[in-house]
């Protein structure tokens, strides 16, 4: 593929933060901003004696994961985010992209610290040199790489949210799991700073979509959403590929699987549209949801009989002005 | 808020009065609208923006309220639910409430219920991600019933 030239914003003005077209966009910058962190925060070197206790073909597996996350992060900084800008609706949503693609270079920057942390010279190259030969990982970044040269950009948003909310997830699944058997803490809590940022941007980006959307015809629509569900199968399938390619030498295949169709649907809702896999295979194993939320168990569901056991907040007492959260 | 200021608005907000059984918050993104659509039921939208009147309760209801991913608990519960429970007529009637959210905002997921839950005295009823999928519907529609039915043959305890 020889991609064109990026296109550039064709008209820039000053933007005025003192005027707002869409409040979503204050919102949205404001999350980011206070959600901002650098790897050098987390205490990476707590685990390199977990680290040890990994088998070769765990510390392997993991390594190939996070290489693979690597590229996914470049491309979303490097391309994706930032071919966003010229299509954008409002002046405040090209500075969203902006913090959206330094923010993907932080999180592409934060693997290479777990690596020199964890492993030698000589671990990382081989993993990179995997990188760029894993036919499925490649194959995923130019599908998505395709759309962002391509020129609908109705279409670059929705390769981009099923990137940031679907594609990352074969990946985040391992360093979750680790943490789940009480390995690589410290790991696992950079790792979720990059999901909670991702979850940010997925929703943001499929937000501006299902804008892009208001006003077209009924023809249009369907085709976009004909097209969203054509490009997620195919991702799908590959993403299928990866994960057995990846993860059967730790027999966890089918563990990730359903933590593919669970976050499949989630992207699928980041653009509008209702969830495609039944809930029979969307039933992640409950260790990897309470290592993702703590608060994310069925003890929670008082409506289903099983949240009898819920046990009430001691009411905290309420004054007229107690209300300012 | 003062007494005074709670007189004020009520007398501004006649054409918000709300009888309905579930009121909820949902931002420009409608992703908890959407919940409720589906849903099927009476439900009543907080104004979207805060400057608006907000939403006067008649009848005792169920919250549902969504978190966006936040740090802490400051600003996890919408600035508009906030203004719509200063009112303590609204707090008096509160019954319950649900939260959507995000898992991947780790510990901080539906903690905007938690938050109005704790505040209120209430039962955070039931948790589900975005738009909610076809199962969380029909869990909740049922379970709302259910609680309704529950609440009002246990009407003497109130």
């Amino acid at each position: 593929m020889t991609p064109e030239k990026l296109k550039l914003a064709s008209h820039v003005k000053a933007i005025n933060w003192n005027r707002i077209e869409d409040e979503k966009d204050v919102e949205v910058w404001n999350r980011l901003c206070n959600n901002f962190w650098l790897p050098e925060k987390v205490p990476l070197s707590n685990d390199i004696q977990s680290w040890a206790t990994l088998t070769p073909d765990e510390q392997l597996l993991t390594m190939r994961v996070f290489t693979g996350l690597t590229l996914l992060d470049t491309l979303q900084g490097t391309v994706g985010a930032v071919s966003l800008i010229p299509d954008a609706i409002t002046p405040h949503e090209e500075a969203v992209y902006t913090n959206i693609a330094f923010m993907e270079s932080v999180h592409a920057k934060s693997y290479s610290s777990i690596f020199s942390t964890l492993a030698s010279t000589k671990e990382i190259d081989e993993a990179f040199r995997w990188s760029v030969e894993n036919v499925n990982l490649q194959k995923k970044a130019q599908i998505i790489e395709g759309y962002y040269y391509g020129d609908d950009p109705l279409k670059r948003k929705i390769a981009s949210t099923l990137l940031e909310s679907f594609l990352f997830y074969s990946g985040f699944y391992l360093p979750m799991y680790w943490s789940s058997r009480a390995k690589l803490t410290n790991t696992a809590d950079l790792i979720r700073l990059i999901i909670r940022d991702e979850a940010v941007h997925g929703y943001y980006i499929g937000y501006k979509y299902q804008k892009g959307l208001e006003g077209l015809s009924a023809e249009r629509k369907a085709e976009l959403k004909a097209w969203t569900f054509e490009l997620m199968f195919e991702l799908y399938e590959n993403e299928v590929q990866y994960t057995h390619d990846l993860y059967d030498s730790v027999g966890l295949a089918e563990d990730v699987k359903k933590f593919l169709h669970y976050n499949a649907n989630k992207a699928l809702m980041n653009l509008g549209y209702e969830a495609m896999f039944p809930s029979a295979v969307t039933d992640v194993n409950p260790a990897i949801l309470s290592a993702l939320s703590p608060n994310a168990d069925e003890n929670h569901d008082f409506f289903s009989g099983s949240g009898s056991s819920y046990v009430i907040g001691k009411a905290v007492n309420t004054e007229d002005d107690d209300w300012d959260f | 808020m003062s007494a005074i200021a709670a007189e004020a608005a009520v007398g501004r907000i006649a054409s918000r009065i709300t009888s309905s059984p579930l009121i909820y918050f949902s931002s420009a993104s409608d992703n908890t609208h959407r919940f409720v659509v589906k849903l099927g039921v009476d439900a009543a939208r907080i104004p979207l923006l805060t400057r608006e009147d907000t939403l006067l309760a008649q009848e005792p209801f169920v919250l549902l309220l969504p978190t966006y991913g936040g740090e802490t608990r400051r600003g996890a519960v919408p600035k508009q639910v906030i203004k719509f429970l200063n009112i303590p007529e609204n707090r008096r009637l509160i019954r319950g409430v649900i939260g959507a959210g995000n898992t991947n905002f780790g510990d901080t997921y539906c903690l905007a219920g938690d938050i109005v839950a704790e505040k209120c005295n209430v039962q955070h009823l039931y948790r589900f991600e975005l738009m909610g999928t076809s199962e969380d519907v029909d869990r909740v529609r049922e379970g709302l019933e259910e609680f309704w039915t529950r609440l009002s043959q246990n009407t003497t305890q109130q």
